[in-house]
């Protein structure tokens, strides 16, 4: 494991830097088919609303792979991540019109362990509200 | 209907490997957006100390979730998987998952709780390699909502 950032040149509170994922319903098609995960909440609107849904929602593996990128792309291999954990707060609904939805995830690091390693807590919003919680992440730094 | 206690600590037969291709980790890497040259470049991989590629830290989920179905699907059990939504996900690494790998998961049920008419089950699916190898243990956490009328 190489990570790009030193663990000498972090310290509680360094912030990653922030990313912002678009999610549209074709995102949502092709995650379908590279994940394996075909239930029709995903994909089908008529499906979701009859199971009580708004309208079609987001894989939560979906937003959880975005919501990480925010990590392996601050410490550049992505083997340096140990742990990673959410929880899936609220799901991420997602229009069918050309913008769908946006989740923007932040990041920073909240302790300095052993070995190297630091823990990163993550916050990852849609349309105003928290859709993962307790998303953490331990990274192993250089 | 409450699912059945005694389940938990259960533990079921490690499932036939499943073997991880490049071209398999390239699609999942494209389908999240993720350009990290780990995943489709094997020297950008070995710069980093892989021997070959490697997949994003979530791309793990669809081999252990897999195998959980035989929790989930568990005739004995009972759960009514049409309810189910995904609570938590939670994994911890020996080493990243990468191409070449062929993964068996050995999942057991590792609680059951109700609250409020929710079935709640956590599963851990312990992933290992060809050679025995731990690489991954996955911990998923499934609700099953509580039946209206109920």
């Amino acid at each position: 494991m190489t990570a790009k950032i030193a663990y000498d040149d972090v310290e509680v509170g360094t912030e990653l830097p922030a990313q912002t994922f678009p999610v549209t319903r074709a995102d949502l098609v092709r995650y379908a088919g590279a994940s394996g995960d075909f239930n029709p909440i995903h994909w089908n609107e008529k499906f979701a609303k009859e199971v009580g849904l708004p309208d079609v929602i987001a894989h939560g593996m979906f937003t959880m792979a975005e919501a990480i990128r925010v990590v392996t792309d601050w410490a550049g291999d992505p083997g340096a991540v140990v742990e990673y954990g959410v929880r899936f707060t609220k799901p991420v609904v997602v229009p069918n019109d050309d913008e769908g939805a946006t989740v923007e995830v932040g990041a920073k690091v909240a302790a300095k362990l052993d070995d190297n390693t630091v823990r990163v807590d993550l916050t990852a919003m849609c349309a105003g509200q928290k859709v993962l919680g307790m998303s953490r992440a331990v990274v192993r730094l250089a | 209907m409450a699912l059945d206690q005694s389940f938990v600590g259960r533990t079921y037969p490690p499932t036939e490997p499943y073997e991880v291709g490049r071209e398999k980790i390239r699609e999942f890497a494209e389908a999240v957006g993720d350009t990290n040259p780990a995943y489709t470049d094997p020297e950008a991989a070995k710069a980093f100390g892989h021997p070959d590629v490697i997949a994003p830290p979530t791309f793990v989920f669809a081999i252990s979730f897999k195998a959980a179905g035989q929790v989930v699907e568990d005739p004995q059990l009972g759960l009514d998987y049409s309810r189910v939504v995904h609570g938590d996900q939670k994994f911890a690494y020996t080493r990243p998952v990468r191409a070449g790998d062929r993964l068996s998961v050995t999942s057991t049920i590792e609680a059951i709780k109700s609250l409020a008419g929710n079935d709640i089950l956590d599963i851990r699916g312990e992933v290992h390699d060809e050679a025995g190898e731990h690489v991954v243990t996955a911990w998923t956490k499934l609700v099953a909502r509580a039946a209206e009328g109920a």
